[in-house]
């Protein structure tokens, strides 16, 4: 898990990451202690099933529904924002929402921007784009400042550090912080960047924040965080740029109060974060404080893709807890950059093919081993295994093939080769005579079984059938020589 | 669990499985043997092969329906299928009826099929109610695998767990991570070894932390477990849940 460059990696590369996360033993031990100390935390925040099942039935009604009347619900959160004095925009790609962006900070004269946590600005890779332009950006989140100051991108989507120690944060701030130096102390480690950041606030033009679910019926973004940055970011400066992804909206504010409670106890193991910001507008005369203009940029990148489809519709439940990631077996082993995506582990790997294409993603798809620890586990129920299947399915779809809802990079991983692999294979499985055939042939040539059988023996002693197969021990049995 | 247990039938059909049939075959006859101790007689269709998971798994879903397709013309009488494996058993229940969404004859077919699955551990605890008070052997100190499909879609771990806790003699070891995937995955296996690889290196670390010895009602983890240990010089070796109890009931093991 070395230093990230700043744009996505190509499949090529996911199998590269995958050997060299792999191969350092030391981290891989550390990092999956991180994820038993994560699921253990969710664990206690869940004690009773009878209400845990309840309220994900609950989560899941109030997404599918925002989901079933999504285009009503956001225009009616459109025009309740605008009521309240909030400009509201639309981009369709990553370089849209940036340029947007850009746009308010140049009419604004702005030349300094604040960040609380937002993973869509990761996705439309703002930070990049706005330097390009001569406007500089800090992220104030504690752990985007650490990935942030050492040139990476996050690796979790809820904690983008987890992959560092304390001993890497200690060496990065005393080379990247002028008068730091070396100490493994966490308070101090925090306190340092509670220091750098606090005067930032005060400077910045523009303070940019995510959100976490978009009330309609009120008008009201609702942000939830742990270090008050999200506040500050929020109310000091005097512009506020909110990002979202069209699928963040739900219908009233009693609607977002079982996903208020599912998100702290699935993503970190806390009954609730220390903050909840419900934000409704700019600052309103009379008031004391707060930014004096307000905007939310809406960004489709690919999910109205998803939408379209009944069954992948589900990728748009999700509530970006990462307790998806926190369970899966694949996630503790590699790491979030292995990926080479925005949004790493179980959810990336079907929310990111929407993205970015299966042209680009198409080795995400098959790298689970389908356990359902992920679905277990998701406040949401987004049934992610099921959702992998099908785009393995699609990814494996001749180009061609004439579909109705075609996917951005369909037939990515068509090999005419493997399709004749399976027609053999459902061949033989599929007649009871050829597949005696095989059954005698691989129980008397068993000696002939090959040493090598591709990825098998990489990490296991071969396969060797037996001497006798089942069909051969039942029959005998039923000529009544059940000895054999 | 059931609130009420289902009738006890007479008569049961055993599905195999492919890997039972080739590379673990008295994992399928202990089967068999199991169920005649409690009185059924066992049939065994001869024109089965497999559930078509491979495919359904790796997103080949023609194919997987038509193996599927083959399979479920075999199962005309009304008996209760047994599987001696939780993930092949999950596909047949929860999963052959959503391959024919295209063919509503055969869906119902499938469904009505589907509805007798039974994997072999779950069958003896909640429909036999197997009392194997008298089983005998060795004190012995086994560890349990459940295969993930199996514990969260047929509820094994439970009956596994059942099963072993009523053997005199035998201890169950709980390992760390119990609950963590083996690394197999089938295809996975294959097309990420090194990511399958490592998880099922850590599962065999968990593993002989606490026994040489684990019990498991799958035998794609079985394999996948063993063989890994195999190949590490670990003395870590698997047996299938139908094989133990025989032998266990016949005073062995």
């Amino acid at each position: 898990m070395s230093a990230q460059p700043l744009h996505f990696v190509s499949p090529a590369q996911f199998r590269g990451r995958v050997s060299e996360a792999l191969a350092d033993d030391g981290l891989r031990d550390n990092f999956r202690s991180a994820m038993h100390f994560l699921r253990d935390k969710r664990a206690s925040q869940f004690p009773d099933p009878v209400e845990t099942e309840a309220l994900r039935d609950l989560g899941e009604a109030v997404r599918k529904h925002a989901l079933a009347h999504l285009p009503a619900l956001l225009e009616k959160l459109e025009a309740n924002l605008q009521a309240r004095g909030v400009e509201v925009h639309w981009a369709d790609t990553p370089d849209e929402a940036c340029a947007i962006i850009h746009r308010i900070a140049t009419e604004a004269g702005a030349r300094r921007v604040i960040k609380g946590k937002s993973m869509v600005s990761e996705e439309v890779e703002l930070n990049h784009y706005l330097e390009a332009r001569g406007v500089e950006c800090l992220e104030s989140d504690m752990g985007e400042y650490i990935v942030q100051l050492a040139g990476e991108r996050p690796s979790h989507i809820v904690m983008p550090a987890i992959h560092k120690t304390k001993q890497d944060i200690a060496r990065l701030f005393e080379q990247k912080i002028p008068g730091v130096g070396y100490t493994e102390d966490v308070d101090a480690l925090i306190h340092t960047g509670r220091q750098v950041l606090r005067e930032r606030f005060m400077q910045a033009d523009i303070g940019i924040s995510g959100v976490n679910f978009a009330i309609a019926e009120t008008g009201t973004l609702w942000l939830v965080e742990n270090e008050g940055n999200g506040r500050l970011s929020t109310t000091v400066p005097d512009i506020h740029i909110a990002m979202m992804g069209i699928e963040k909206v739900v219908d009233t504010l009693e609607h977002a109060l079982p996903l208020a409670s599912l998100l702290p106890r699935s993503a970190t193991g806390q009954a609730a974060t220390t903050y909840f910001n419900l934000i409704s507008g700019p600052r309103r005369p009379g008031d004391q404080d707060g930014p004096r203009r307000m905007h939310l940029v809406l960004l489709d990148n690919g999910r109205s893709q998803a939408y379209a489809d009944a069954q992948l519709r589900a990728t748009l439940q999700c509530i970006r807890c990462g307790a998806c990631m926190n369970h899966c077996p694949v996630y503790a082993r590699v790491g979030g950059h292995a990926y080479g995506t925005t949004y790493p582990g179980p959810i990336g790997q079907i929310l990111s093919p929407h993205l970015l294409g299966l042209e680009a993603s198409r080795d995400l798809p098959t790298a689970s081993s389908l356990c359902g620890a992920c679905a277990e586990v998701c406040p949401v129920r987004i049934p992610i295994p099921s959702l992998l299947m099908r785009l393995r399915t699609e990814a494996n779809r001749a180009p061609g093939a004439a579909v109705a809802q075609p996917l951005a990079g369909q037939g990515a991983s068509f090999s005419l080769g493997q399709k004749l692999v399976w027609r053999f294979w459902s061949g033989i499985y599929a007649s009871p005579g050829r597949y005696r055939l095989l059954r005698w042939a691989a129980t008397r040539l068993r000696r002939l079984a090959p040493r090598s059988q591709m990825g098998w023996t990489q990490h296991r002693t071969p396969l060797v059938p037996a001497a006798r197969s089942l069909h051969d021990l039942m029959k005998a049995r039923a000529r009544g020589r059940p000895g054999v | 669990m059931h609130a009420v247990r289902p009738p006890r039938p007479d008569q049961v059909y055993l599905f195999g499985t492919c890997l039972i049939d080739l590379f673990v075959p008295e994992a399928g006859l202990d089967a068999v043997r199991l169920l005649e101790r409690e009185g059924l007689t066992v049939h065994y269709p001869p024109a089965q092969s497999c559930c078509g998971q491979p495919a359904f798994t790796s997103g080949n879903p023609d194919e997987a329906r038509r193996v599927a397709a083959a399979q479920i013309a075999l199962f005309d009488q009304p008996w209760p299928i047994v599987v001696p494996s939780g993930s092949c058993a999950g596909m047949m229940r929860h999963h052959w009826p959503t391959l024919f969404d295209d063919d509503p004859a055969l869906q119902a077919r499938a469904r009505d099929v589907a509805g007798r699955v039974h994997e072999l551990a779950g069958f003896l605890v909640e429909v036999l109610a197997v009392d194997y008070s008298a089983a005998g052997g060795e004190p012995v100190t086994v560890g349990l695998h459940t295969s993930c499909s199996a514990r969260r879609e047929m509820g094994t771990r439970v009956h596994g767990v059942q099963l072993l806790s009523a053997l005199p003699g035998v201890t169950l070891d709980t390992h760390a991570s119990e609950s963590e995937c083996c690394g197999f995955g089938g295809v996975f296996s294959l097309k990420h070894a090194d990511i399958s690889g490592a998880i099922v290196r850590d599962k065999v670390a968990s593993l002989s932390a606490v026994c040489d010895r684990f019990v498991t009602a799958d035998c794609g983890c079985m394999l996948n477990i063993t063989h890994a240990a195999e190949h590490q010089g670990r003395p870590l070796r698997g047996e299938h849940i139908a094989t133990f109890l025989r032998r266990r009931l016949e005073g062995a093991a």
